[in-house]
């Protein structure tokens, strides 16, 4: 039985194919303003291609807790303990990183003869750890994400306090210090790790049917739960792969810096959820968010705050500065989305 | 104050476009004061939008004219149009769920006393307002979330009418509600047309409600208008043809399908409180249908069978042999498939596509080692957007921009495509027009043709007994009677299902 379609397509107003592109590739051309505002600010400087990296470099680790966290935030969910869990990787994997040898050339420690294999499994699995606890309270006793992983954010600190009796732990060896300092193919690995979880999240989240299933936990959880999504396997999942993420950026970070601190990380938590927000996560109807629109958010952050370094501009008007990015850029995604 | 015209709305060229789909064309409707005028067309035809234009929820296109009362009406907000006397009863019901009933019907015009809200106040003037419509069931302190789907309606048109409107719209108020309660709000609606002069629009696709009520009929087709006539002088046939542009011979064609062994059993299922003893057989090829006053405790049933809710008692037999399930996850894997009643609670995926929606629950089929085949996918997907002719131009699109029909269709789909074996539907064509209605029956039909076994909960009695091989009927918890196709009547029907038969 044939039957018109209902309505018919109207061709596009000129208004209306500009608002389309907007809509799409927006967020990246208000990138692209920002850091010609930023090159032009700072006579230039900011365009250098040893400050472009260094731009990238230094939100890589940001940007690894972003995509984790984006995928949180797209189920209704949240996650405070990013932080404080990269710290705890850090100095876990810190610990067993260092071969430090005596004069004849003997290894000191038991400790310093393990593979490099060895400080990365555990630094994520730490992570994991931590993220499948999360998840699995979550999933099973209902508890909100917010307080759970607020918990887990005091914990995690806690545990690296005591991992570490306080103090950092350096003197790593070349292999690891290559995570964070080293080069592959002419990229630097912090980046390189960066992208390749990127692409990585993107493909599960958009060609995988758990991907699917993520959305559409978020969309509407009890439907999910009617159409057979397993639910419960999501969230476990979804939140040891976040914090396995903060467990990567952990591992990194202490590679970069040779040290494994502590106190690394401290608001890494909150910059990830705003790189998630002004790349086009909602934070208020789940199934909405792209990792690729995250790492976009976290460059517009990163840009800007280097920018406003080379400027010379006071780091505390910076966070001035950076919360009215933030909440003017859900404003303007809200506009949009109305449309 | 009123003016000195006829009419208490008239609409002039009316369009109304949004990216990639024009809604409305040119469309003119004029509807006197003191009538009941229906507005009548398929899902997509545009009355919804039509209506959401006059009381503001959106700005119609330039170049129309919009008049409430002889002065020119366009509001911008719900808020302008309750002010001018324009009210509205949607068809997505959006009550604030912790909120009390009066609270929730007095949202922004509370009582005052001095600076505080004067709770008492509220809760009397609700109560005197159900006093004077005659609703008794319902408590003005009664938290929302707590009512059932009927009652909400309840309250909604309560509220709707406790404005003094000078027109009320009601956009398919009767979808959710009883025979009895609509004979209630039918009265409720005379009354006000009698003594204070009220006019109202009624969007509607029940054809019996139509003739009951209504003055004068207009009918949409396609976004565009087609023609206004007097109920008098319209016959069911002739809307038809105007809403479809064809002829439908047929309302309910359930064909003849073999009916074969059992396939699942279920006895003495039991949730405390909510159903007793419940017991069945459903046989390959059959339609087996359940009717039953509101609340009669049908879907929770089917819930509690699906594994979305516990059962405290009671055991289920597929093919013979006894299955446990205890989630949804489980319910799928020995075939079954159920499409709820409330399609924006726990149907639809709002944020999401037609395509994500319509796949979520087979995706596996179309998966090689976890990743999604694409080509295989879109083909099913564009196949059953073919079958069931849903409205869209592209499968990317939201879900939540679709009409309530095709939204429900694309949940058809959803469950077509688990490839089912035992297929529950719950309402199945509640808010649906004529042309999906047939459609839908006739999908049904094939599938029980299939050698599939269908459960149907439909409070619609000319739908059950169209489409049911047997009808089991259900009152308050209990299933009070069994009736087979041959035997069935309205008269029968409601004997069981309010609990007053005696053999």
């Amino acid at each position: 039985m044939a039957k018109n379609d209902s309505a018919e397509a109207v061709k596009k107003t000129s208004k209306e194919v500009w608002s389309d592109i907007f809509n799409k590739y927006g967020i990246i051309i208000i990138l692209f303003l920002i850091a010609a505002l930023m090159s032009v600010a700072t006579g230039g400087t900011f365009l250098k291609p040893i400050n472009l990296m260094n731009v990238i470099r230094q939100i890589s680790f940001i940007g690894l807790i972003g995509i984790g966290v984006t995928v949180i935030i797209i189920t209704t969910g949240i996650d405070l303990s990013s932080g404080s869990v990269l710290a705890l990787a850090s100095v876990v994997a810190a610990t067993f990183a260092h071969p430090v040898k005596d004069a004849a050339g003997q290894y000191i420690d038991a400790i310093g003869q393990y593979p490099l294999i060895v400080p990365i499994f555990l630094g994520l699995a730490v992570g994991a750890i931590a993220g499948i606890i999360n998840g699995l309270i979550i999933a099973y006793f209902e508890l909100p994400p917010f307080i759970v992983t607020l918990g887990m954010m005091t914990a995690a600190r806690g545990a690296a306090f005591l991992v570490t009796g306080g103090k950092p732990i350096g003197n790593f060896s070349d292999g690891f210090n290559f995570l964070g300092a080293g080069f592959f193919l002419g990229v630097p690995m912090p980046i390189l790790l960066l992208l390749i979880m990127t692409i990585f999240s993107y493909i599960i989240l958009n060609r995988t049917k758990f991907g699917r299933h993520i959305y559409a936990l978020g969309g509407n959880e009890q439907a999910a739960i009617i159409s057979g999504v397993n639910v419960k396997l999501i969230k476990i999942v979804v939140y040891g792969y976040a914090s396995m993420l903060s467990g990567l950026a952990g591992i990194s970070l202490a590679a970069r810096i040779e040290s494994g601190q502590p106190s690394a990380g401290l608001g890494f938590e909150l910059d990830a959820i705003a790189a998630a927000v002004i790349g086009g996560t909602s934070q208020s109807t789940g199934g909405i968010g792209t990792v690729q629109g995250t790492i976009v958010g976290a460059l517009i952050i990163g840009v800007i705050n280097n920018g406003m370094t080379l400027m010379g501009v006071n780091s505390y008007w910076q966070q001035i500065v950076k919360a009215i990015i933030i909440v003017g850029a859900v404003l303007l995604d809200k506009r949009r989305r109305k449309s | 104050m009123s003016n000195n015209t006829e009419y208490i709305l008239e609409l002039e060229n009316v369009s109304k476009s949004f990216p990639g789909v024009q809604a409305l064309k040119d469309v003119s409707l004029k509807v006197r004061k003191g009538t009941v005028h229906a507005l009548m067309g398929e899902n997509g035809a545009g009355k919804s939008t039509l209506m959401k234009i006059v009381v503001g929820v959106y700005t119609a296109d330039p170049g129309g004219t919009i008049k409430i009362d002889g002065e020119p009406a366009n509001y911008k907000n719900i808020g302008a149009s309750i002010k001018h006397g324009v009210s509205m009863i949607f068809q997505e019901l959006n009550p604030i769920p912790y909120m009390t009933v009066a609270e929730n019907i007095y949202l922004n015009r509370e009582p005052r006393k001095g600076l505080f809200v004067d709770f008492k106040q509220m809760i009397t003037d609700t109560q005197a307002l159900f006093d004077s419509l005659g609703i008794h069931n319902i408590s003005p302190t009664e938290k929302v979330y707590q009512l059932t789907v009927a009652k909400k309606q309840m309250v909604e048109i309560a509220k709707a009418i406790s404005y003094n409107s000078k027109l009320i719209i009601m956009d398919e108020p009767t979808s959710a509600i009883t025979d009895k309660e609509v004979d209630h709000l039918f009265q409720m609606v005379r009354t006000l047309k009698k003594e204070k002069n009220v006019a109202f629009i009624f969007i509607t696709h029940k054809m019996d409600e139509v003739f009951q009520i209504t003055d004068e009929i207009t009918v949409l087709r396609d976004g565009q208008y087609v023609g206004t006539d007097l109920a008098a002088n319209s016959s069911r046939d002739k809307l038809i043809a105007w809403m479809v542009g064809r002829e439908i011979t047929q309302m309910f064609p359930k064909e003849e399908a073999e009916i074969g062994e059992v396939i699942m059993s279920c006895r003495g299922l039991t949730r405390n409180g909510v159903f007793k003893d419940v017991s069945f057989d459903l046989k390959r090829g059959e339609i087996l249908g359940f009717a039953g006053l509101m609340g009669a405790g049908r879907t929770e049933v089917m819930e509690a069978i699906f594994g979305y809710t516990k059962l405290d008692a009671g055991e289920i037999f597929i093919h013979g042999k006894k299955v446990n399930i205890a989630m949804p996850r489980d319910a799928l894997k020995y075939r079954m498939a159920l499409l709820t009643e409330d399609r924006k609670g726990t149907g639809c995926f709002l944020p999401l596509s037609i395509r994500d929606n319509m796949t979520v629950a087979s995706i596996g089929d179309y998966t090689k080692s976890g990743f999604i085949r694409k080509k295989a996918m879109e083909k099913v997907c564009l196949e059953q957007k073919e079958k069931l002719a849903i409205k869209t131009p592209s499968m990317n699109q939201l879900i939540k921009n679709l009409s309530g029909g095709n939204q429900q269709k694309v949940l058809v789909a959803r469950w077509l495509m688990t490839n089912p074996e035992i297929l529950i539907v719950d309402e199945p064509t509640r808010g649906i027009d004529v042309g999906a209605k047939a459609e839908i029956h006739r999908l049904l039909s094939m599938m029980a043709k299939e050698g599939r076994a269908i459960i149907m909960i439909s409070s619609e009695l000319p739908e059950v007994m169209g489409m049911s091989d047997r009808i089991m009927v259900m009152h308050e918890g209990k299933i009070t009677g069994e009736v087979s196709r041959k035997d069935a009547n309205q008269t029968l029907i409601m004997k069981f299902a309010t609990n007053t038969y005696v053999s």
